[in-house]
């Protein structure tokens, strides 16, 4: 016998042709720029548009490699280092805070964590005026510390991982480590850092990609001589309008890695954006 | 089955007693305890403290000076913000950014719900499929997905045109009037943005208690008053989380038109799809000498967003009655 709410949620085959629907809708940009990436210039003048990739990726990509002005291969690496660096960071800073915040008994604890959950609201462009002068102070401008060092923390990575280390870690296992004499660094090495894992590896993931995303601030601060790759692929696209095989080539070489990311992680991401969602 | 009533459930290991000795209970150990705590959320004030926190009540300080990045400045108290108020420019960017803001949001939120609405049948087959086919947007950056839509929507030979080519219509310049250009940017942010608002969604619709519908269904309701009566008034929290996050985020739009612009900080020729976000950095960043009116900028940026949090707030709260 089928239960009231199986025969309440039926799938007819409609649900399908949307859900199909929708999921092509979502693809199919990509896949554009896969086809344009892949076939010469003048396929962009076809009549119906160009709908099955082709084989001049080579040739277009070359087109960026050999383009002095994109400093894409600069653009590349400098995202690769500048997203590696924050998201240890962000794991590391927030995990030991949010660890602290789950565990250990401090004076103000109730109030600091409520302040960090109310600068999670704040949006970052409140600041990037003034933080561009004091980058200039600092004599970063155009420096990798510009895009780094302020991102080394943030709100979210705290709160998220202060959530699981609430529920996912007890008193007890903490009790015990102290009770055979380890510090309580120690026991954040050895008990809380590794438990603390599933939701490392998630915020990890989250903060890469944002990272890897990010553009005003990398745009306003970074010179078109050394900048991130977003940076880079948006001068490309300026300069090298007309020329939209080469445009695209970097643009999916920029963008593969992440897809790739997704395919193989998708599941946790999706799951710790899901979770995150039903606690706040 | 009575069984199971005197069979204890596995227990944890006892908690230590309190008496147990510490094997250190040195000065040491009790500093440890006492201040590490600190120490270990230190980091984050620190930084968070000097490149977020103080930015931001400097931008405030800032916007009440007429202020050169690279000069001078003088305090002028609010000024900047009365300036604000009779400038046509600041106008014309809150017009664009609240147009492109209700051509996205809107439909996009529609939507999300309906597209979480179907992923909610727990008879599904494929589920991580379809989620994660309708996520992939999410992981593009703004920027690859403002070239690739700078190009769909390109005039000459842009798919969006021929698609309507075949139904006989003549080829827009979406970039030279502000209602196609405003449609083509928030076509952006609905393709990157409407899976990550279904996911969320759908998060809140499964954490509605599932005997709520079977109750419903005992006593003959429709799937769709079902859905009027019970998804909707239980999702209302999740569904203002949504709301505000998209204010957040449209509120400071700024990659899409800049880039669809070709980089041009005043966004087309006639500013047709100028956002505020690219007002600020126009007259902030773009131009340092005018980087107290920047700020002061930046600050009405923030009050507007609390403010349509607020109004959102309260709507929502409203309709709870």
């Amino acid at each position: 016998m089928i239960s009231a709410s199986q025969r309440l949620w039926r799938t007819s085959p409609l649900t399908y042709v949307a859900l199909v629907l929708a999921a092509l809708f979502s693809i199919y940009p990509l896949y554009y720029m896969v086809v344009i990436s892949t076939r010469s210039l003048d396929a962009i003048n076809d009549v119906p548009p160009p709908m099955a990739p082709g084989e001049s990726f080579g040739d277009n990509f070359g087109r960026v490699l050999d383009n002095d002005a994109a400093n894409f291969v600069t653009g590349l690496i400098n995202s690769i280092i500048v997203s590696s660096v924050v998201t240890i960071a962000v794991v590391l800073t927030g995990s030991l805070a949010g660890f602290a915040f789950a565990k250990l008994r401090f004076r103000g604890r109730n109030i600091l964590l409520l302040s960090i959950i109310v600068t999670m609201m704040i949006p970052t462009q409140m600041s990037i005026i003034p933080l561009w002068g004091m980058m200039q102070t600092f004599g970063w401008y155009d420096s990798l510390y510009a895009v780094t060092v302020p991102f080394l923390v943030t709100a979210f990575g705290v709160f998220m991982m202060r959530q699981y280390a609430t529920q996912a870690i007890s008193d007890e296992l903490i009790e015990a480590g102290r009770v055979d004499g380890a510090s309580t660094f120690r026991i954040y090495w050895n008990i809380v850092l590794p438990a603390l894992r599933p939701a490392a590896a998630v915020l990890g993931l989250l903060t890469f990609m944002e990272q890897w995303n990010s553009f005003l601030w990398p745009y306003a601060i970074l010179s078109p001589e050394n900048p991130t790759l977003q940076v880079s692929l948006s001068f490309l696209s300026y300069a090298y309008y007309t020329d939209y095989s080469q445009v695209f080539a970097a643009t999916a070489v920029g963008t593969l890695p992440l897809i790739l990311v997704f395919i193989l992680f998708g599941r946790q991401i999706i799951g710790g954006i899901m979770e995150g969602a039903v606690k706040s | 089955m009575s069984l199971s009533a005197t069979t204890a459930p596995p227990s944890p290991a006892p908690p230590p007693p309190d008496t147990a000795p510490r094997r250190r209970g040195s000065l040491l150990n009790r500093l440890d305890i006492k201040y590490s705590p600190y120490l270990y959320i230190a980091p984050f004030f620190l930084i968070f403290g000097v490149f977020q926190l103080y930015p931001m009540t400097r931008t405030f300080w800032m916007s009440l000076h007429d202020w050169d990045m690279i000069g001078e400045h003088t305090f002028i108290g609010f000024d900047n913000y009365t300036a604000l108020i009779s400038d046509e420019y600041f106008w014309n960017a809150l017009v664009n950014t609240f147009g492109i803001f209700a051509l996205s949001t809107i439909p996009q939120l529609l939507l999300a719900l309906f597209l979480a609405n179907l992923l909610n049948r727990t008879m599904l087959r494929a589920k991580t499929f379809f989620r994660m086919a309708i996520f992939v947007p999410n992981v593009v950056s703004v920027a690859a997905v403002a070239i690739v839509f700078g190009m769909l929507f390109q005039r000459d030979f842009g798919l969006f045109n021929w698609l309507l080519s075949t139904v006989g219509v003549d080829p827009i310049d979406w970039r030279n009037q502000t209602w196609s250009s405003w449609t083509a940017i928030a076509t952006m942010v609905n393709w990157r943005w409407t899976g990550y608002n279904t996911l969320i969604l759908l998060a809140g619709m499964q954490a509605i208690p599932k005997d709520l519908y079977e109750a419903a269904a005992i006593d003959g309701a429709s799937q769709w008053r079902q859905f009027w009566r019970i998804t909707l008034p239980m999702l209302r929290p999740t569904f203002l989380f949504v709301v505000i996050l998209s204010t957040i985020g449209g509120m400071q739009l700024f990659t899409e038109p800049l880039l669809f612009a070709n980089g041009s900080v005043i966004g087309g020729n006639q500013r047709e799809f100028q956002t505020l976000a690219m007002y600020m950095f126009e007259k902030g960043i773009y131009n340092l000498s005018t980087a107290g009116y920047g700020a002061a900028v930046a600050w009405a940026i923030f009050m507007i967003i609390i403010l349509v949090s607020l109004v959102n707030f309260l709507l929502v709260r409203r309709s709870a009655k």
